[in-house]
């Protein structure tokens, strides 16, 4: 398998990637200011993420992870002073402004609530996306061109125009801020993207594979085990991706069908709300926070990535 | 090791029919070679065989045992594709021992047997190795390997020589020769290649759009081709074809082609008038000013202890194949004289072989 020369028969000249190299730092910067800022505002005390004109030096404080992840009553600053000696930074850095942790606050069982659902999910819609993008690949589906269409046209309205419906239906069958609904509803939007996704990698596998481990004395299934799964996790990975970043990023359905014990992280960090206001450091911790998880799950799966994006732009 | 029975097999794709009623028998130990241009039906009926397709009638038996619509896992057969198809993100030992495995073999018995087939193979030194690096030749060896590990009771190749160099392929040739006369195992072997036919097979079948057009040892199929297409397509260059008309009489001798008479081998049977071919290997054409049969050099072709000699007559182009020594020079009037007794008959419109004295001995050892 040759990867070379693919596009261009020279090697890329000195100026054109001093040009590529520009463009992208310039993108780069453009994309990862906002996220800078971000970080940085989880990092003010309140009066600092205010501030105008904006502070780009400032005595960083971790205020906004303490307020992220408790609630805080005010007192009077006679019972603060009979309490005890302050348990911890936390404690200390609210008692100065004449409060007290009063306990934790909802982000952490959001959190896992966002993690169980799109994780969750993202299973459900790979397992169910190989599956049928292997039958689609490997066998004569009666009407597979039609029914491969109907798949792919669930995507052709955004997921919310069925919002209403899904609400209602949601009530009746009592599956309204439960987990298993949040994971079914995000499972049913990415499946159509998991089985063309797969398909396109799954038909890139020869079928020889299969043929000689069935020979050689394996079941179907178990030739699919041995030999096409080891070879479509370039696509399964790429496809993991894709699901998980809708499914952890998905708001409106999220707003809209969890208020309580299955609401997830995005529909939560608006509603961080502190004294006076918007909690800003808060919710910037909140933010940056929720941004770990599928940083992470990318730098792991990173030549994946790419070669999912780029996959079918390169032949063997 | 078994024999393979081959009878009335057919198989459709909708209207298309890629195989037709094939009958053949592979004996136990034979190297059997199925030859054709792509798409004559070679791969369907292999992977007949082998179970990877059902066939729409007819059956196959295995070793005296109907296995025509069992799953190819219960046939107990091995088979190479063209691709080779190793496991890549399997090593070597792993891609050997892969068919040993399924049979839950214990691991310390797999390693063994792994080992003695690397061995035989020649491939023991690269058993650690990932199958991607490895060259043509070498990839081939393991996928034979995975083949031969499990002792099955046949081997199906498909064109398993395809993909490599030349300068691989005659090595592998010889190789692949060499190991069947070691394990003696049954072996069905599919190609386009004539050369890699001949200097492996046993037996040959000869197909073309679905059918068998003869089946036969190389040497049958190649002094005594069953029909025009047989003897065109074996031969390098191939059979030359004279026209002749006029029907021919049981006992006949003599043909005239061309104003001139050609001794033949005696015909066998009545043929109405009809149009009709002589069929004339190269090598068994010589230069004879004496000869009535009269054609101009065309153009010469060297190689070294031959040359092919395109000589234009009345009829079109004959190519002859002389010692290269001859000298000739383009334009040169010659004379062509045929050995009689290695020429051919054929009926122009079914393709089909006259019997003559030349097939005599054929038929003799087939019946009797």
């Amino acid at each position: 398998m040759s990867l070379t020369s693919a596009h261009s028969v020279v090697a890329p000249s000195a100026n054109s990637k001093l040009v590529a190299g520009t463009i992208i730092v310039a993108y780069a910067l453009i994309s990862i200011v906002p996220l800078l800022w971000i970080f940085a505002t989880s990092f003010k005390t309140p009066p600092d993420s205010i501030a105008y004109p904006p502070k780009i030096v400032f005595q960083p404080s971790i205020e906004g992870y303490c307020n992220l992840f408790t609630t805080r009553t005010r007192q009077t600053p006679e019972y603060i002073n009979s309490l005890g000696p302050a348990t911890g930074f936390c404690d200390e850095t609210v008692r100065k402004r004449n409060m007290v942790i009063a306990g934790p606050s909802n982000f952490l069982p959001r959190f896992v609530n966002s993690l169980i659902i799109a994780f969750g999910s993202t299973f459900c819609a790979v397992f169910l996306g190989t599956l049928s993008a292997y039958g689609f690949s490997r066998f004569k589906v009666p009407l597979a061109d039609d029914l491969l269409f109907f798949i792919l046209s669930t995507r052709f309205m955004p997921p919310i125009a069925v919002a209403i419906p899904i609400y209602l239906m949601y009530r009746e069958l009592g599956l309204s801020d439960t987990a298993l609904g949040m994971i079914l509803l995000y499972t049913a939007v990415n499946v159509s993207l998991a089985v063309w996704l797969l398909k396109g990698f799954i038909d890139e596998i020869p079928r020889e594979y299969e043929e000689a481990a069935m020979i050689d004395g394996y079941t179907r299934l178990q030739a699919f085990w041995r030999t096409v799964l080891p070879q479509a996790t370039t696509g399964i990975a790429a496809t993991a991706i894709f699901c998980l970043i809708f499914a952890w990023n998905e708001y409106a359905f999220a707003a809209l069908l969890t208020s309580g014990s299955a609401q997830t992280a995005p529909p939560f960090i608006p509603t961080i709300i502190g004294e006076g206001g918007q909690d800003w450091p808060a919710v910037a911790a909140g933010t940056t926070i929720f941004l770990v998880p599928i940083l992470v799950f990318t730098i792991l799966l990173r030549k994946q990535l790419l070669r999912g994006i780029t996959f079918g732009a390169v032949r063997k | 090791m078994a024999e393979i029975r081959v009878q009335n097999l057919r198989k459709a794709f909708g209207d298309f029919v890629a195989v037709q009623d094939s009958n053949f028998v592979v004996e136990d130990g034979e190297f059997f070679v199925m030859l054709g241009p792509s798409g004559c039906g070679k791969t369907t009926t292999l992977r007949m065989i082998a179970g990877l397709e059902l066939p729409t009638g007819g059956k196959i038996l295995l070793g005296g045992e109907d296995v025509t619509m069992r799953r190819a896992r219960e046939r107990d057969i091995a088979f190479v594709f063209q691709l080779f198809a190793l496991y890549p993100h399997m090593n070597v030992r792993k891609n050997i021992g892969f068919p040993l495995l399924a049979q839950g073999m214990p691991s310390a018995e797999i390693r063994q047997r792994v080992e003695e087939t690397a061995k035989l193979l020649r491939i023991d030194h690269l058993l650690n190795k990932s199958v991607s690096g490895l060259a043509g030749g070498d990839r081939q060896r393991v996928a034979l390997g995975r083949a031969i590990v499990r002792r099955p009771k046949c081997f199906l190749m498909d064109e398993p020589l395809g993909t490599l160099d030349t300068e691989f392929r005659d090595l592998m040739v010889h190789e692949l020769r060499e190991l069947h006369s070691r394990i003696h195992a049954t072996t069905v072997y599919v190609t386009h290649d004539q050369m890699e036919a001949m200097s492996m097979a046993d037996k040959i079948a000869v197909m073309n759009h679905g059918i068998i057009e003869q089946f036969g040892t190389p040497r049958e199929i190649y002094d005594r081709p069953a029909t025009m297409y047989v003897a065109e397509f074996i031969g390098s260059p191939p059979m030359n074809f004279l026209r002749f008309g006029g029907g021919l009489a049981k006992g006949a001798k003599e043909i005239l082609v061309q104003g001139a008479k050609v001794t033949v081998p005696e015909v066998r049977e009545d043929i109405a008038p009809a149009d009709m071919a002589l069929g004339i290997r190269p090598e068994h054409i010589r230069f004879d000013d004496a000869s009535k049969l009269r054609g101009a050099i065309y153009g010469t072709e060297y190689l070294g202890t031959t040359q092919i000699v395109a000589v234009e007559t009345a009829d079109g182009i004959i190519k002859a194949r002389v010692p290269a020594e001859i000298r000739l020079n383009s334009g040169e009037p010659v004379g062509l004289s045929l050995s009689s007794a290695r020429l051919s008959l054929f009926e122009k419109g079914s393709g089909r072989a006259v019997k003559t004295a030349m097939y005599d001995k054929a038929a003799e050892a087939r019946h009797g």
